[in-house]
């Protein structure tokens, strides 16, 4: 028993899985759609960039509490940053997930919580769903995509 | 007084793991040692291609290749030419719906199969029944998610030819009373394909006394290599079924505009197949007849009743089939999503499937996302369900709290 529970869903975990932050979608904005059927997780996120900035970040969909908290958490790192620095933030998050040192600690802010999932790899691809539709968003795609 | 089998040495995997509690055999089973022994023995002393070299290694490799043929006859109480080698139970259950089907069905004919269905037992028959504006119809489950006799009775009309049903669910463990429907069916002048896959590592399988038209499973989930399977049909349909696949082996006479094709089986397996598995297939058989079905339900029942004894008394959780005859419990920790809860099984190095076990249709149908499932098989013992157990008194514990 190497790696406890309680170091996967911690407090910031919870809290966003209890009460997430920008969620549901708004009509307008860019929306990619991104699931993955082997385990059912299910994302809609949707950016919308105004004067290449990050001006909001919507997210709705169903799945395990790493992937709904981490698209929650998402929303709210990403939110205010330009285009160029969510881009960075969100290669960053990868290089967290892999248990790599991220190029800048501190602009990942909450999303530093799941550090610990590289100790648990089934768990990743739950963690990086939402990012990979951010991230495919912020580079022009839109629409579905299944992740596998 | 019956007592529990004592294999768990005949199992490398379990050897290199002490800690791990394997309950995920309705996905894979594990092999034993004999299996893989075979393996080595086919790379290791005529390791060459079957069926074309007229050299002696190659004829000794076709011979033990062959004998895996007579002996899954034997062990399914079929004759050799009903026997097809195949990839696995899904490609055996395509080589069906798009091989016999596509000629079978008119527009308007209907196919009648079951919400309890593998993906791949259900798939190859709606995308066929598209092709031919055929209809596909699925048998209302009971309130507890069964095939019943009656219910099969209601959903056949005239217009049915085919009926594709699973032996046991693969998420439900529930065994259908196939023999009962075949016999139906067949007053009806319906084919009945069976998908085996989940059934043959815990029953014993007559196609004679079944009289099923069809029948396929995998060598993987019996204990027997990957990539390997069988398909069993009456000749007479395997006759006017027609190959999937063209190419090396199967053929007959190739001319510039024409060709034709070897007889049923061989006409069905084309390529240089996987040698080492359908050599290795043998030991599996051979270890499950070894110990014997009898012994084999026996084991699974004593753990099954201990699991379902244990089960009853924790709060938080959700069982879906405690009526279940096979050794497959599925369920969910209330409160938490299947992913979440199965982290915690695996920090208990207890492996277990967590999802919609490629069965979509039966998740929609218990109205869930997915669910947790455990099954028991001949390498487990008192101990693991202990360990289960404990999990799964953690998770209730853990999510109960959230």
């Amino acid at each position: 028993m190497a790696h406890s529970i309680s170091e996967l869903y911690n407090q910031v975990i919870n809290e966003h899985r209890k009460y997430p932050r920008n969620k549901g979608l708004i009509e307008g904005y860019k929306t990619l759609h991104l699931k993955n059927p082997s385990c059912g997780d299910d994302v809609t996120v949707q950016v919308s960039v105004k004067d290449g900035k990050v001006a909001d970040v919507r997210h709705d969909g169903t799945g395990c509490v790493i992937c709904c908290s981490s698209a929650s958490v998402m929303s709210e790192v990403l939110i205010g940053k330009t285009v160029e620095e969510a881009s960075e933030i969100i290669d960053d998050f990868y290089e967290l997930i892999k248990g790599n040192v991220p190029k800048d600690e501190d602009r990942l802010g909450d999303a530093i919580v799941y550090v610990n999932i590289h100790n648990f790899p089934p768990r990743a691809k739950c963690a990086t769903l939402a990012w990979r539709a951010a991230g495919a968003l912020l580079l022009g795609d839109e629409g579905e995509q299944t992740d596998e | 007084m019956s007592t529990l089998l004592n294999v768990k040495k005949d199992f490398p995997v379990l050897m290199n793991n002490k800690d791990l509690v394997y309950l995920d055999t309705a996905a894979t089973a594990l092999k034993p040692q004999c299996v893989i022994d075979k393996l080595d023995e086919y790379y290791t002393l005529y390791g060459v291609n079957v069926n074309r070299g007229v050299y002696t290694l190659s004829y000794q490799a076709t011979l033990e290749y062959e004998e895996t043929r007579t002996l899954t006859a034997k062990f399914l109480n079929a004759k050799e030419k009903e026997i097809v080698f195949t990839k696995g139970a899904s490609n055996g259950l395509n080589m069906v719906a798009f091989g016999f089907g596509m000629n079978y069905l008119e527009e308007g004919d209907e196919v009648i199969t079951s919400e309890l269905e593998h993906h791949s037992n259900v798939l190859p028959w709606m995308e066929v029944c598209k092709h031919k504006k055929a209809i596909l119809k699925y048998i209302p489950l009971d309130s507890t998610g069964r095939i019943t006799i009656e219910a099969f009775k209601k959903t056949i009309s005239p217009k049915t030819k085919v009926v594709a049903l699973t032996y046991v669910s693969n998420v439900m463990g529930y065994i259908t009373p196939i023999k009962e429907i075949i016999k139906i069916a067949h007053e009806h002048g319906i084919v009945v394909v069976v998908d085996a896959a989940q059934a043959v590592a815990h029953m014993k399988i007559d196609v004679v006394d079944l009289d099923c038209d069809f029948l396929a499973f995998s060598s993987h989930k019996m204990m027997g290599p990957t990539g390997f399977g069988i398909l069993y049909g009456k000749y007479k349909y395997l006759k006017v079924m027609k190959p999937v696949e063209y190419g090396g082996d199967m053929i007959d006479v190739v001319e510039k505009y024409s060709n034709t094709t070897k007889d049923a089986p061989f006409k069905f397996e084309t390529g240089t197949p996987p040698v080492a598995e359908a050599i290795a297939f043998k030991e599996a058989i051979q270890y499950i007849e070894k110990i014997g079905y009898n012994q084999i339900q026996t084991h699974e029942q004593l753990l099954l009743n201990y699991m379902k004894e244990q089960l009853a008394k924790i709060k938080g959780i959700t069982v879906y089939n405690m009526s279940t005859e096979t050794g497959i419990i599925a369920f969910n920790i209330n409160h938490a999503h299947p992913h979440d809860a199965a982290t915690i099984f695996d920090e208990h190095q207890v492996a277990l499937r967590a999802g919609h076990h490629c069965a979509q249709l039966i998740i929609k149908w218990l109205e869930c996302v997915g669910t947790l499932r455990a099954c028991i098989y001949i390498y487990n013992d008192y101990h693991d369900i202990d360990k289960f157990v404990e999990a799964v008194k953690e998770a209730a514990k853990y999510f109960e709290e959230w």
